[in-house]
């Protein structure tokens, strides 16, 4: 089994490496500030003793009040994972930086994101729908979507 | 590396020459007698295998005890449908042993499976290509309506919208026994046919036009 590593000891490595970029902490996951996401992801995956090497997948959540991004990452390397979230707080035009430059296999995840939930994921080089076609109308995931 | 032409192949070419001249030997010995012009053979054929009946009989025989169908399995009716293949309920007792994964060979479609409306202009193209006379046959719930589907924002609800249906099968999904009962009630439709229209049902502009 994967160990989930204690968020703890990843938000004290965060907070001393970039401060006031760690927005809220749960048990095994870390909720960082958007415009920091970047270099916090690419700390998680090149930092000694992280190394989260792999991306288990992204999705997003429709809060009402806010979109949240979950990525899920996990060390093959150590043998652990640790959730990160990313919060937008618009409903209008929702931005998050894509992460396709760190994890590639983030290209179409970001894609089915930005098709279903409508988040527009900054510098991802080819962000169009992927299960929908051109011209549908709206984001369906979401929970103020009607057809 | 070089090769070694000293080297003497792995087969013997001598019982290549043997096997070659036991064929043609063979060949020789069974046409010894000359073959017999074809216009007589056939003749006795004719004569055996020329039956009389209704141009519409046969033809609607013909066409109903061989359905061949397309592929067009979009979701988890095609495992049911595969069933119906299989030898416990033996879709080949009706000439439809033959799946055609080019719809140009195909006369039925069985929509078995949700369809999305992603999907569905393929699944019409599909239908498109099928040579006429051609039937569908729509499988399972979503086949009908959408099913369970159908407030979803990207299921067709029903291949009806798309393509014309002849037979509906109900059932999430519907067992082999009631996709072979649908089958068998397309049988019957197909059996009231009619290849050649009667002349007095004719309509009446054409025999107007006739005048003129």
């Amino acid at each position: 089994m994967t160990a989930a590593l204690s968020a703890e000891e990843i938000i004290s490595q965060l907070n001393d490496k970039f401060p006031g970029a760690v927005e809220e902490a749960g048990a095994d996951s870390v909720l960082v500030k958007s415009d920091s996401l970047l270099a916090a992801a690419e700390y998680l995956k090149t930092a000694k003793g992280l190394k989260f090497d792999y991306l288990n997948y992204i999705t997003a959540v429709d809060y009402y009040q806010y979109f949240e991004v979950v990525y899920m990452l996990t060390s093959l390397e150590n043998n652990h994972s640790i959730t990160l979230k990313v919060r937008c707080y618009t409903r209008d035009n929702p931005t998050v930086p894509s992460i396709r430059g760190l994890w590639q296999g983030a290209d179409f995840q970001e894609r089915e994101v930005y098709d279903l939930m409508g988040i527009t994921f900054e510098g991802h080089p080819n962000l169009k729908r992927i299960f929908l076609w051109d011209g549908f109308p709206g984001h369906p995931l979401r929970k103020d979507w009607n057809q | 590396m070089e090769i070694n032409s000293d080297k003497e192949s792995i087969y013997s070419s001598a019982e290549l020459d043997c096997d070659e001249g036991l064929i043609i030997e063979e060949v020789k010995a069974s046409s010894r007698k000359s073959i017999p012009d074809p216009d007589a053979w056939l003749d006795e054929d004719l004569k055996r295998n020329i039956i009389l009946t209704s141009v519409d009989w046969v033809i609607n025989w013909a066409r109903r005890s061989s359905l061949w169908t397309a592929v067009c399995y979009p979701a988890c009716c095609g495992m049911e449908w595969m069933a119906s293949l299989s030898p416990r309920f033996d879709l080949s007792r009706f000439g439809m042993e033959i799946m055609r994964a080019s719809p140009r060979q195909a006369d039925l479609m069985i929509t078995a499976g949700t369809l999305t409306w992603k999907m569905a202009p393929n699944v019409r193209r599909i239908y498109n290509q099928m040579p006429e006379p051609k039937w569908v046959i729509a499988m399972g719930a979503c086949g009908i309506s959408g099913g369970i589907f159908r407030s979803s924002y990207n299921v067709v609800p029903g291949y009806n919208k798309i393509i014309p249906v002849d037979v509906y099968v109900p059932g999430c999904p519907p067992r082999p026994e009631a996709l072979i009962y649908g089958i068998q009630m397309l049988q019957k439709k197909i059996n009231k046919e009619k290849v050649l229209p009667d002349l007095s049902e004719l309509p009446n502009t054409l025999q107007k036009g006739k005048k003129e």
